[in-house]
C-alpha cells in the first residue's frame, strides 16, 4: 500500500518563542526550524512499515512557504519515496489543510495516511481528525503502536488513564504520539540521494481549496510571568513553608 | 446560544472534567448535555444534578461504548442541527471526537481554550503555552475543547435538567474497540488533584522512582506526576507524564522533584498555584517559575522531608 504523511516546518522545539511587541504574532525571523517532531515520527513509522514489506510507496506532503521543500527534503532524506509541495505563504488552519490532503488522499489513494497529533506552534491537535471526517475513514489517534493486519490496522492508542487498542478499516488516519517510535538521523550520503528524488510543486488552488482564514488572531500576548520565587537553605525551612501554606499540618 | 456539552464518564461515573466545560459553555448560553455509551442511565441521572444543566440527552447504545469518534461524531453532529457550540473537554476523548465534528459541520474547531472573551472570541494557548492567542471566529456554529484547569468546575448538584433519549445513529463499522490498559491509581486523579509530586530522570529507575517519590506524595496525599524523560525512561507509565504532549495540570502545590524543567514540562505545570523545585543544579531552569525552591540532593533532601511531615 502506499502512505501519505504530511509534515510541517515549524519553529524548532528547542527554541524559545518570542511574542512580537505589537502583539501580531510569534518572531519567526531568523530563528532556527526544522520538521514537527511528531510529524518526524510518522515519517519514521511509514519507513519502518515499507521495511516491513506493508508499504510499497512513501510520498512527503507539505503546505508551506518555499522553505517547506527542506522539510520535504529531509522527509525523503530518511526514506520517503517523492514529496508535494503545496505552496503558499499564507498561514493555513487545520480545516484547510485537510481539505488540501483530502484531494491528495483522492488522487493517491493511500491505503494508510500519517500525520503527527498535533504540531508544535499552533497546538491544535485537529489536522488528522478532521481528514478522518473528509476522507469517511477511521482515525487511530495518539498512536503509540501500529500493525498492519490484512485489509484493517490495529491501533494502540495513548489515552487519558493508559491505553487503549482500536481496529480500524483500511484506508485509515493514524495520529502520531510521541512512544511510537524513535525517529532515525538522515544520513550524508541519503541527504545527498534526496535531492535527486522526485518534489512536485503546487498550490491548493491546484486543488481547489480556498485557505481563507475562519479564525482570525486578534491578538498574541506572553503569558502571565509568575513573581520570583525564593529559595529556601534547609528541608526545615521548606517544612516550615508548607506548615504556613496549609499543604501539612 | 445553546450549547451541547460533551459528557466524561468512565465506569458509570461522571468526570470531573465535564464540570469544567459546563461552566465554560454557560458563557456562552445555555446548557445542554450529551451522555453517549452503553448502560449509562446512572451517568445520565448524575450529569442532570450538575447545576446550570438543561436538557441532558442520552445515547444509549453499544455502538457509543468507549466513545470511538467514527460512531459519537455524526450523533453529535445530529444535534447540532438545533444546537450553535459543541463543548467538550480537552481530554483524550475530546481532543479525539472534537475535530472530526467540526470537519462534518464545515467549521474550525477552537482547541484547549483558556477562556471566554465574548460569543465569538476565546483565548488559547499556543507554541507550548510560550503565546497566548486572542482568537475571533466567524463561523456559524461553534466546536470548542476548553482546558479544564482555566475553569472552575460546575457545582455537581443543585440542578434539575430534564433527560430525553435521543435514537442512534449506530455503528458505522469503520472501528472498533479491542481493550484497554488501564493504569491502576491509589492516588489522587493527577488533572484534578489539589498536590501533585512529579519526579524526573534524576529518580534513576523504576524502583528508586516508587521509593523516592511516592513517600512523599502519601504523605502529602497527593497525586503522583512525572517528566518526560522519566516516562521515556521507563520509570513510570506514559499517563502520569506532566506537559505540551502529556497532561496539563494546575494544582495549588506542584512539588517538581529531579526536573530540570523543560520548555515541553513547564506548559503542563506552569499554572500551578504554588511550585516548589527540589534540584541539586542550582542554574536548572525550573528555578525561574518555581515559588519555593531547594537545592539539594534529592535523594537525602526527600526522605527527611517526608520524615518530617
Amino acid at each position: 500500500m502506499k502512505i501519505l504523511v504530511p509534515v510541517k516546518r515549524v519553529l524548532d522545539y528547542n527554541v524559545k518563542p518570542r511574542v512580537k511587541a505589537d502583539g501580531t504574532g510569534v518572531d519567526l525571523a531568523n530563528v532556527k526550524m526544522s520538521m514537527n517532531p511528531f510529524d518526524e515520527i510518522g515519517v519514521e513509522e511509514a519507513i519502518r512499515l515499507k521495511e516491513k514489506g506493508v508499504a510499497t510507496e512513501i510520498v512527503a506532503v507539505s503546505v508551506g512557504p518555499a522553505k517547506a521543500q527542506e522539510t520535504l527534503r529531509t522527509a525523503l532524506a530518511m526514506g520517503a519515496d517523492r514529496a508535494i509541495l503545496v505552496q503558499t505563504d499564507d498561514e493555513v488552519e487545520p480545516l484547510a489543510l485537510a481539505k488540501i490532503f483530502k484531494a491528495i488522499a483522492d488522487a493517491e489513494q493511500p491505503g494508510l495516511v500519517i500525520l503527527g497529533k498535533q504540531a508544535i506552534d499552533g497546538d491544535n491537535n485537529q489536522t488528522g481528525q478532521m481528514l478522518a471526517a473528509l476522507t469517511g475513514w477511521a482515525q487511530g489517534t495518539f498512536a503509540s503502536a501500529v500493525n498492519v493486519e490484512g485489509d484493517h490496522v490495529s491501533v494502540t492508542r495513548e489515552v487519558d488513564g493508559g491505553l487503549e487498542t482500536v481496529k480500524l478499516k483500511l484506508p485509515a488516519i493514524v495520529t502520531t504520539d510521541l512512544r511510537l517510535n524513535e525517529p532515525r538521523y538522515a544520513s550524508l550520503p541519503n541527504i545527498m540521494k534526496a535531492k535527486s528524488k522526485p518534489l512536485d510543486t503546487k498550490t491548493p488552488a491546484d486543488y481547489g481549496v480556498d485557505t481563507t482564514p475562519r479564525v482570525k488572531t486578534v491578538k498574541v500576548s506572553e503569558p502571565p510571568v509568575r513573581s520570583a520565587g525564593v529559595k529556601v537553605a534547609d528541608v526545615d525551612e521548606l517544612v516550615a513553608k508548607l506548615k504556613a501554606m496549609g499543604v501539612h499540618s | 446560544m445553546k450549547t451541547l456539552v460533551w459528557v466524561e464518564h468512565e465506569g458509570g461515573a461522571l468526570k470531573d472534567a465535564t464540570l469544567s466545560a459546563v461552566t465554560a459553555a454557560s458563557k456562552l448560553g445555555e446548557v445542554h448535555l450529551i451522555v453517549a455509551g452503553a448502560g449509562v442511565g446512572g451517568v445520565a441521572a448524575e450529569a442532570a444534578k450538575i447545576a446550570g444543566v438543561g436538557k441532558v440527552h442520552v445515547a444509549d447504545d453499544a455502538a457509543f461504548d468507549h466513545a470511538l469518534a467514527e460512531n459519537v461524531a455524526p450523533l453529535i453532529v445530529d444535534l447540532m442541527g438545533h444546537h450553535d457550540a459543541f463543548v467538550a473537554p480537552a481530554t483524550s476523548n475530546g481532543k479525539n471526537i472534537a475535530p472530526r465534528v467540526a470537519a462534518l459541520l464545515d467549521v474550525m474547531q477552537l482547541s484547549d481554550i483558556l477562556s471566554v472573551e465574548s460569543a465569538d472570541t476565546f483565548t488559547r494557548p499556543t507554541y507550548a503555552g510560550n503565546a497566548i492567542a486572542t482568537v475571533k471566529t466567524s463561523d456559524a456554529k461553534l466546536v470548542i475543547t476548553v482546558r479544564g484547569t482555566a475553569f472552575e468546575k460546575a457545582a455537581k448538584d443543585g440542578g434539575s435538567g430534564t433527560i430525553e433519549a435521543v435514537s442512534s445513529t449506530g455503528d458505522k463499522g469503520l472501528s472498533s474497540f479491542v481493550g484497554a490498559e488501564i493504569a491502576k491509581l491509589e492516588r489522587p486523579e493527577l488533572t484534578s488533584a489539589k498536590i501533585i509530586v512529579s519526579g524526573g530522570r534524576a529518580l534513576k529507575d523504576g524502583p528508586t522512582f516508587e521509593s523516592t517519590i511516592f513517600p512523599l506524595a502519601d504523605k502529602l496525599g497527593a497525586a503522583v506526576g512525572a517528566s518526560r524523560a522519566a516516562v521515556d525512561a521507563g520509570y513510570v507509565p506514559n499517563d502520569y507524564q506532566v506537559g505540551q504532549t502529556g497532561k496539563i495540570v494546575a494544582p495549588e502545590v506542584y512539588v517538581a522533584v529531579g526536573i530540570s524543567g523543560a520548555i515541553q514540562h513547564l506548559a503542563g505545570m506552569k499554572d500551578s498555584k504554588t511550585i516548589i523545585a527540589i534540584n541539586k543544579d542550582e542554574d536548572a531552569p525550573i528555578f525561574q517559575v518555581a515559588d519555593i525552591g531547594l537545592v539539594g540532593d534529592l535523594f537525602t533532601v526527600l526522605p527527611e522531608l517526608a520524615g518530617k511531615l
